[in-house]
């Protein structure tokens, strides 16, 4: 009875506190995703109802990269692993010892891509990204070859200046249907 | 001297537990914080790729999100097993891209349409027929602009 009285201290029992709170933690836990916001930017062509105008294309100039339903890869009419796809590219775009049967210049290289109904996209994108791949590092290169500096230090206009030097032009033809699920 | 005795039983006191949800709530908001709501149950399974060449989205109001996977379990009876899109909260054909489409612009400022992305979460084990009806019907309906979901991972050397 007179011990209340001397009892100074806040007695609020803190135990349920920590219930509630590990409540509302298991309720965002299971109701939200961390969103995954990163992934490979493309820019795909126009649609335009008739085929597309048909362009003398010099085949030095032509890197075509087809992929079969069995996610092989079928390179310039030879094998090749993924892993050696990117620098295959590069040195065709670049072609730093002035072959014939390689791409005049960075600038009439063109990158053919032909897949089949029945590649898995995994495939795709791991070939989409090896080619992409490929042109950053030239583009790399390049700014520190022209620029002395990082490409991401560089300002718009040097990094358009960059790009243009050499465009990436990938296109995609009608997929065949060889493999298609069924 | 008998007013100043010491009291008896004398224990050291035991861990306060007081801090205890302030803990809980820091990793609470933490969660609020960087996470957002699933809005949308997700009926196909996605499991993106792994890619090194990736670009992050910026403004989440000018991304729309295409998902395009297997059924799960629960859907696989109405669904099949083949690889379906999902628009929203249902399953969709390519048929109904436009007006997905439409329904997002709207919901953008005139001037930043131009920089609508859609964002597709694919999963790796999709086959690229549907893939290849999918980019097509975006290209009709003026959508050029694509982002592939994945997952980052070094560079091949």
């Amino acid at each position: 009875m007179s011990k209340n009285k001397h009892r100074m201290r806040n007695e609020i029992n803190a135990g349920s506190m920590a219930d509630i709170a590990f409540l509302l933690l298991i309720f965002f836990l299971v109701t939200t995703t961390i969103a995954e916001d990163k992934g490979v930017l493309v820019k795909l062509p126009q649609w335009s109802e008739e085929p597309p105008p048909e362009m003398k294309l010099n085949s030095r100039n032509v890197y075509s990269v087809l992929v079969n339903a069995q996610n092989q890869l079928l390179i310039r009419g030879e094998q090749m692993r993924i892993e050696d796809l990117k620098n295959n590219t590069k040195i065709f775009i670049a072609n730093p010892d002035k072959r014939s049967d390689m791409s005049e210049n960075p600038q009439k290289a063109i990158i053919s891509i032909k897949n089949d109904r029945g590649t898995k996209y995994k495939t795709y994108l791991e070939v989409y990204n090896e080619l992409k791949a490929a042109y950053n590092e030239l583009w790399e290169e390049a700014a520190m070859a022209k620029f002395g500096k990082n490409i991401t230090e560089l300002t718009n206009a040097q990094q358009k200046e960059i790009k243009d030097g050499i465009p990436l032009v990938i296109s995609e033809a009608e997929p065949t249907k060889f493999g298609e699920e069924k | 001297m008998s007013k100043f005795k010491k009291k008896q039983g004398n224990v050291t006191p035991g861990i306060s537990t007081a801090s205890l949800p302030d803990i809980v709530f820091m990793l609470l908001f933490f969660f609020m914080v960087v996470t957002k709501m699933r809005d949308t149950e997700l009926m196909v399974k996605v499991n993106t790729p792994q890619a090194s060449e990736l670009t992050k989205l910026e403004k989440k109001t000018l991304v729309n999100f295409i998902f395009v996977g297997r059924p799960t379990d629960k859907f696989k009876s109405k669904a099949g097993t083949k690889p379906r899109i999902q628009l929203g909260d249902k399953f969709a054909t390519t048929d109904d891209i436009p007006l997905f489409l439409e329904k997002h612009k709207v919901s953008v400022a005139e001037s930043q349409r131009q920089s609508i992305i859609s964002s597709l979460k694919v999963d790796v084990d999709v086959t690229m027929g549907i893939i290849g009806d999918l980019k097509t019907s975006l290209r009709k309906a003026g959508q050029l602009k694509v982002n592939y979901s994945a997952k980052k991972r070094e560079r091949t050397k």
